[in-house]
């Protein structure tokens, strides 16, 4: 499957339209706020406007993953090539895009958070230019993760995504902004840090024939990498289950469960959301911690097949961790976005749990959760910030009442809630349930303990409900306006998506069915996979 | 009729429901009488549809199953497990049309009740929206044919619940109330989700006839009938939460904060009785040990039940535990085997028991008018030591409660006699079967104490003198929109309706309709097991009759000496039985237990979270940013110190070698010819020695 517009692929629209965008910003007036506003809403908005295109023109039965060829919508050009360096032959590096039934939905979900985020970000009031312009070089950033097949150019635009959050939070965010920018920075940027290793040792490990010159070429290209054929023997990744490959998915692993959040790596995320603006907490949510579950299924996964099926259980156990931990933190907190925060890493903790479930419904549950958390989260933390821009404050205690003064808004926050609590008819209970139903297939003890996750959401979400909405309202609070039309555009498109998957979830299942069944395949005949009940 | 008719008609009564919340929820305001009539009329219609789905299955259809289906999630063939495909649908059979009637009908009823009982309420319109919500998901409960929409409208049914309970969240109360019970019932639904978990790893369906065939051939969870007990428990799990059993019976009597018309429909008649329902349609994978345990906790239910109701003063209250302890009833029955017999003590409970609720909303009704009358807000209108002698101001409250509770209590000539009549038979068989007697001898007991506190209510409420004589003539009649459903419910809870003859209900169309489905668990023998109990329940028929109907008469007359000819002090009473007395006035005291042991075993446990994660796991991460940046700080000094030292020193001492060195530059050829000279003779010294 091929499409382009003006000669110009659609993933590359997808992803630089944002860049576009920011180009125009840079050279607009800064006293024109409205322009630059709209200029962000437009480019996001075109984004998601191509995003569904893309979802419409998907093929929904080509497998991808591993094999090139039913990749869509692929794009290939030579990028950096040095030739015949002594040693090492010559040197590859491809701007290579493409989606399959793992990326695609991520690609939507990023077109749509950026979107709302976008919306969401009318009210930013200080220095409108840099904000705007450095909030469509991360949406480049993200989009880029989501379909570069190249592992350079992947890690590219996941150091391109870092590098204006990292301002976001420290330049716009609340009064611990730099500690909180610092240590997300730190973190993450430590992950990278890891990932860099493992890549080149990918790349000095892996070579490939170039058929037209008898060549021997050394490569980034992900694709290349997932055969074991294509590892030059003696090299430090070559073979199957050796220790050097355990210990470049231990390293890619922590990389990647910085982003995931997972537990113990997690503390970045609730700093980083209190103190960032509300449509950055909504992006941070929404799409940057799904780059690390993105990133175990597209490189660990298939890559290191003897490796992920050895460190399962591990994993598995990291995910039940997270759930119910994450539980009981955000149990405890007294912080509405803290609260919200600490949710994120238990149901980010089901995703995997799910993935670790390597069977097909515990994957399309996990990579559908990936989703589902991103609308949901989303609402969350703009829910979060209606009541902050209205007030100025966070507090759990500070609130009560709200029900009655602010109608529509309560309506909103209730779909929210209880999809987050996992209440059947709305979307999250769908990916919770298959996440369990595929864990409880490899690991059936662990997911029994999950399911305690279950109760505990229940208990400090409707907890959060009774102290911040129930209740009688206080005197402060009285003149309170309800959601702006404004406020609408950006919740109802999150709400209407999040009851539409919860009754009718087969579209988003079928996107990925393919695609995650012959993941789940690839993985299991690269290793030793094993029930453990 | 065709079965597509049938068909039709079912999904047009799940759907309309919905249609009306859809409507109520966003237009309610805005509709003339904020929608009442809307809600109330689309009930009408889907008890009528129900009424002629009743009718043409028990008389054209008898023995036939129909089901529709269509497939929601097709995940394809999956890799290393098989075709996955996820059905949803709906089934009906006679449990599901019978029960579908009662939904209807109670929903109904407590519509046009609620037109009166509601009138002014400040969420009139959203009020009606939830019931309309809550009787979708109830009718989802009971026409689905497979786990997966059960658990799914079973949530959802909590949704409404927790909804309703909380209709007045102001108070602090109703909220606290509405939460406990959302979150108690999750507890139990976790236990209903690994049960599910465990049929659908192992069948890869959810649909209840695939699985039943499945079992019936032999296939069982992990290879091990301990496994499909397990099933069976953890299914149960839901009921437990659900109806209310112990040991999660402790959110339904803090339940009563909602509006008590929603207690009549959700926590009396319907929403508790689904985990009934649930037991009903799983009955046939329950094994013998999944059967005894569900007997146990539901013969501790009843008497847990029975044993607080006693004391209680909240007229709302002591009904609340009487339905917990009703539910324990048939619970206790279904796991005794007395299959039809607990599912006719739901009917027929369904009805009498919303009609004392009902009753109980009219008469708290008159008591809020009256207090409201004389600006007394400090009387507690639903506390019956407030109430007496309503007798003669509500005679046809009056008059219908009697009826209720002489059903409720097992008296001849009402529907509870025959369903109750038919459990204790059914306990009385499955002891000589199996030699458990201490279940009929509790359950001969708990019969006894209900007839005694159930008249204990009526008597304070209705008989006597009323507390406050200075209040008596603000006490009115409720309006015919609240009477008429009562009137309607206790004519339904006389004997005729199930069965010609008023002291045996098994040769009615009852009976006929609802059979004891054959047990397809491998370690069962049928259908000899199904036979002897029969045999031993038709032996201990008679003995039951006389027994209840002597034990029923006890319990009422004790109740008549006590507190209507008042022979024995009630306050002497209460002193002689002690301690006894505070364990039930206390509800035996199970919140505080739960409080400090779950509730605060639970937050402790995530304030210790929030601890470890602020001090410890974050300690870690400042603690190694701060090593950094003192180990940055040291290399730093020793970058100024020692090694910018060395450089300096090098400069310095360069520019001290230099300062001495200059010395000898003197510019002048005569001093450099000396030192050349000099140097020779030097080197040619050392070259010398060498």
């Amino acid at each position: 499957m091929e499409l382009s517009i003006l000669g110009i692929g659609i993933l590359t629209w997808v992803v630089f339209l944002p860049v576009l965008g920011m180009i125009v910003v840079l050279l607009l007036p800064k006293e024109n706020g409205l322009a630059i506003r709209a200029t962000t809403a437009a480019a996001t908005g075109l984004q998601l406007l191509l995003s569904i295109v893309i979802f419409m023109r998907f093929d929904r039965a080509l497998l991808g993953i591993n094999d090139p060829d039913s990749f869509q919508f692929v794009e290939m050009y030579r990028w950096i090539s040095v030739d015949a360096v002594p040693w090492v032959g010559r040197i590859e590096i491809n701007y290579f895009l493409g989606i399959d039934g793992l990326s695609v939905l991520m690609v939507i979900l990023t077109a749509l958070i950026s979107f709302i985020g976008a919306i969401s970000s009318w009210n930013i009031k200080r220095l409108e230019k840099g904000y705007f312009s450095l909030y469509l070089l991360l949406a480049t950033g993200m989009m880029g993760v989501f379909v570069a097949l190249d592992f350079f150019l992947f890690f590219v635009f996941w150091e391109v995504m870092l590098l204006p959050m990292y301002f976001l939070i420290g330049i716009w965010g609340g009064p611990r902004r730099e500690y909180a920018a610092i240590k997300f920075f730190i973190y993450t940027f430590v992950g990278s840090v890891l990932m860099l290793i493992v890549m080149l040792a990918l790349y000095f490990s892996v070579t490939y024939v170039d058929p037209t010159t008898g060549e021997k070429v050394h490569t980034f290209n992900i694709l290349m990498m997932m055969d074991p054929a294509n590892f030059e023997p003696g090299t430090v990744l070559y073979g199957v289950d050796t220790t050097w490959r355990y210990a470049a998915w231990i390293l890619l692993f922590i990389g990647f469960a910085i982003k995931i959040p997972l537990f113990p790596f997690h503390t970045w995320l609730p700093d980083a959301h209190v103190e960032a603006p509300t449509p950055i907490s909504v992006i941070l949510a929404g799409v940057l911690l799904k780059m690390g579950t993105y990133g175990l299924l597209r490189i660990s996964y298939p890559i290191f097949p003897d490796a992920t099926v050895h460190y399962l259980y591990p994993m598995a156990i990291l995910g039940v961790i997270s759930i119910i931990y994450g539980a009981l933190c955000a149990m405890a907190q007294k912080d509405f976005k803290k609260l919200i925060a600490y949710s994120s890493i238990s149901h980010m903790g089901i995703v995997v749990l799910g993935m670790a479930a390597l069977n097909t419904q515990g994957m399309v549950g996990a990579v559908l959760q990936m989703f589902n958390h991103g609308t949901i989260t989303a609402m969350l933390f703009l829910i979060v910030g209606v009541v902050y821009d209205r007030t100025g404050k966070l507090g759990l205690y500070d609130f009560g009442g709200l029900a009655n003064q602010m109608p529509k808004y309560t309506g909103v926050v209730m779909i929210a809630f209880f999809a987050a609590l996992g209440l059947p008819g709305l979307s999250g209970f769908i990916s919770e349930l298959f996440s369990f139903l595929g864990a409880f297939d490899t690991f059936r003890t662990l997911a029994i303990i999950s399911v305690s996750g279950i109760v505990l959401t229940a208990a400090y979400m409707l907890w959060t409900l009774q102290r911040v909405f129930l209740g009688a309202l206080k005197e402060e609070h009285k003149t309170l306006p309800d959601l702006t039309t404004r406020e609408l555009i950006a919740f109802v498109p999150l709400a209407i998506i999040v009851i539409f998957l919860g009754v009718y979830p087969a579209p988003a299942i079928d996107l990925m069915n393919a695609s995650l069944s012959y993941l789940v395949e690839v993985v299991r005949t690269g290793g030793e996979f094993v029930i453990i009940p | 009729m065709t079965s597509d008719t049938l068909i039709q008609f079912a999904l047009y009564i799940l759907f309309l429901p919905l249609l009306g919340f859809l409507l109520l929820i966003f237009f309610g305001k805005r509709l003339p009488r904020q929608g009442d009539w809307i809600a109330t009329g689309i009930l009408g219609v889907t008890l009528l549809l129900s009424l002629i789905i009743l009718f043409v299955k028990l008389l054209s259809y008898p023995a036939e199953t129909f089901i529709s289906q269509f497939t929601w999630i097709d995940f394809g063939d999956v890799p290393f497990i098989g075709p996955i495909s996820v059905e949803l649908g709906i089934m009906l059979d006679n449990l599901s049309v019978i029960m579908l009637v009662v939904v209807t009908l109670v929903s109904f009823l407590v519509h046009v009740f609620s037109i009166g009982y509601m009138q002014g309420d400040v969420r009139y319109s959203r009020y009606f929206a939830y019931l309309g919500l809550f009787s979708f998901s109830m009718l989802g409960i009971v026409i689905t044919h497979n786990f997966l929409m059960m658990y799914i409208f079973w949530e959802l049914v909590g949704l409404s619940s927790y909804l309703l309970i909380g209709h007045w969240y102001e108070k602090k109360t109703a909220s606290d109330a509405a939460k406990k019970a959302f979150i108690v019932n999750r507890i139990g639904d976790a236990g209903m989700f690994v049960g599910i978990m465990i049929i659908f790893v192992t069948f890869s369906t959810f649909t209840f006839e695939k699985i039943f065939d499945s079992i019936a051939v032999g296939t069982i969870p992990f290879g091990s009938e301990a496994w499909l007990t397990a099933a069976g428990i953890l299914i149960f799990c839901g009921a437990i939460g659900k109806s209310a059993q112990f040991p999660l019976h402790t959110w339904l009597p803090d339940a009563m904060e909602g509006p008590t018309p929603v207690s009549a429909l959700i926590h009396a008649a319907t929403m508790v009785a689904a985990g009934v329902y649930l037991i009903a349609r799983t009955f046939t994978i329950m094994t013998g040990d999944a059967l005894m345990v569900i007997t146990y906790i539901g013969l501790i239910t009843a008497i847990i039940g029975a044993v607080i109701a006693i004391t209680q003063f909240d007229i709302k209250k002591v009904l609340a535990y009487s339905t917990i302890s009703q539910l324990g009833y048939m619970v206790m029955a279904l796991g005794t085997g007395a299959f039809t017999a607990g599912f006719f003590h739901l009917v027929t409970h369904a009805s009498f028991k919303a009609g004392l609720f009902l009753g109980s909303g009219s008469v708290i009704h008159a008591m809020h008018e009256a207090l409201h009358k004389k600006h007394d807000h400090q009387t507690d209108p639903q506390d019956i030591r407030n109430m007496g002698g309503l007798k003669k101001k509500m005679p046809v409250t009056y008059l219908t409660f009697l009826i209720f509770t002489l059903a409720i209590s097992g008296v001849p000539f009402t529907s509870g006699f025959l369903s109750k009549d038919e459990i204790l038979a059914g306990t009385l068989g499955f002891a000589s079967v199996t030699g458990h007697y201490l279940v009929p001898v509790l359950a001969f007991l708990v019969a006894g104490l209900t007839a005694f506190y159930m008249f204990r209510l009526l008597i304070l409420t209705f008989h006597g003198d009323h507390a406050d004589s200075s209040r008596e003539n603000d006490i009115h009649e409720s309006p015919g929109v609240m009477t008429i459903p009562l009137i309607i419910f206790a004519a339904l809870s006389l004997w005729f309706f199930y069965s010609f003859n008023p002291f045996g209900a098994s040769s009615g169309w009852f009976y006929a309709a609802i059979e004891r489905p054959m047990s397809v668990v491998p370690s069962v023998v049928q259908p000899v097991a199904a036979e002897v109990f029969k045999d031993a329940v038709h032996h201990a028929h008679t003995l039951a009759m006389v027994l209840s109907i002597l034990i029923a008469g006890l319990g009422i007359l004790f109740a008549f000496v006590v507190y209507h000819f008042r022979r024995v002090d009630a306050d002497r009473l209460k002193n002689a039985a002690g301690p006894l007395y505070d364990f039930s006035y206390n509800k035996l005291y199970f919140d505080e237990m739960y409080d400090r042991s779950v509730v605060g075993g639970t937050m402790g446990l995530s304030n210790l979270s929030k601890w470890f994660d602020d001090t410890i796991i974050d300690g870690i991460v400042n603690g190694s940013a701060a090593i950094t940046r003192w180990w940055s700080a040291f290399t730093g000094r020793f970058d100024n110190v020692v090694i910018d030292g060395l450089v300096n020193f090098s400069a310095y001492f360069t520019g001290f070698i230099g300062l001495i060195l200059r010395k000898f530059q003197t510019g002048k050829v005569q001093t450099y010819i000396v030192f050349v000279i000099f140097s020779i003779i030097v080197f040619f010294f050392i070259f010398r020695t060498l």
